[in-house]
């Protein structure tokens, strides 16, 4: 959490090339959004790992609850037919 | 080079061309060594590595350009030097920067009012450099123009933050305007060498970037509410050679390893 002192957290995504997703790669402290953006270009691009950049403060964004694992993610352990590999593929399509 | 000689310091073209371009190395190079004393000193991480990165963007711009004045003093008749040699193994009186990036680096306010004018400066040596007639020289600027717009960018922001930030931060960015703005007329003004340069179309006379560079820090100023300092009759001579009481010091530094290592490596 952000102390009167402190600068607030961002998290940055950085996309390495045109058609890429944005990933995240971690977060800095800046004062605003402006100086966020300049300050993940100088600490995450600086050899040349991106293309665009987006940073968001970190106190926005909406986790789920680690004491809903269980109830979230464990379920999901024993369904493999959700998984398209019970189909013939045509050749054309690549990396499912 | 015989190892029981102590290394002797080399001599530098005094051709106008090559010394048109020693200016601007030595002003990367200097403010480069300046800025590299931030690091692990700046007032936050991320800041830290964002003057470090200017640092390292300033010291390629200083090799590019050492290594072409060394190669167009060799054309007028110079012995070849290079960039390690230019860049360690000249006298004091021989380092052609401006007094202003000599100047110790003060508080982060002075950095960032300093970065914020010769970035300004650079900018527009470097767009105009672009056509100069040295193809080689163009090829550079058209690289470090890209660099100096960020650097002035982001500088500028830090100078708009300051003079619109606390009390204590516009009174220390006011201080750090006050004492640079006497050292900005040597950037502003000719000699022999820009006559030269602005005549064999080399690059602009520094004269020329006078109107523009005050028309860019009066619009920065002005954002961060700041005035615009009175002229002063003051003139610094560092493009001449003739330096601050500072300049020794940092060439100490700078030089003391090819000087006790001579022609050093890692």
């Amino acid at each position: 959490m952000t102390t009167p002192n402190e600068w607030p957290l961002w998290e940055v995504f950085v996309r390495t090339k045109a058609g890429l997703d944005h990933k995240h790669c971690g977060s800095l402290h800046a004062t605003d959004a402006k100086m966020a953006i300049q300050l993940a270009r100088d600490v995450y691009t600086r050899r040349q790992e991106g293309s665009s950049l987006w940073v968001v403060r970190s106190d926005q964004i909406v986790a789920s609850d680690p004491s809903d694992k269980a109830m979230f993610f464990d379920p999901m352990e024993d369904k493999v037919y959700r998984h398209p590999t019970f189909y013939a593929l045509p050749e054309s399509v690549d990396h499912m | 080079m015989s190892p029981t000689l102590m290394p002797t310091s080399i001599q530098p073209s005094r051709d106008p061309a090559a010394q048109y371009v020693l200016r601007l190395a030595d002003t990367c190079l200097i403010l480069g060594q300046r800025l590299g004393e931030w690091c692990g000193h700046a007032p936050v991480l991320e800041e830290d590595i964002a003057l470090t990165n200017t640092a390292l963007d300033l010291i390629g711009q200083a090799r590019a350009l050492l290594t072409r004045a060394g190669e167009i003093g060799a054309q007028k008749g110079a012995p070849l030097l290079d960039e390690d040699q230019l860049a360690f193994l000249r006298e004091e009186r021989d380092y052609l920067n401006v007094t202003l990036v000599e100047l110790p680096r003060g508080d982060f306010a002075f950095t960032v009012v300093r970065n914020a004018m010769v970035a300004t400066f650079l900018k527009l040596v470097w767009q105009r450099l672009a056509e100069s007639s040295d193809a080689e020289l163009a090829a550079i600027a058209g690289k470090a123009v890209k660099e100096a717009r960020y650097h002035q960018q982001h500088a500028g922001d830090w100078v708009v933050r300051l003079g619109d930030g606390t009390a204590e931060s516009r009174q220390r960015v006011e201080a750090a305007l006050d004492s640079l703005w006497r050292y900005t007329p040597e950037l502003l003004e000719d000699d022999a060498v820009d006559e030269y340069a602005g005549a064999s179309g080399l690059g602009p006379r520094w004269s020329e970037l006078r109107a523009p560079w005050l028309a860019e820090m009066a619009v920065l100023l002005d954002e961060a509410g700041l005035a615009v300092p009175k002229d002063s009759a003051f003139r610094s001579t560092g493009k001449r050679g003739v330096h601050s009481e500072h300049m020794g010091h940092i060439l100490t530094e700078m030089q003391y390893l090819q000087r006790a290592y001579p022609g050093g490596t890692w």
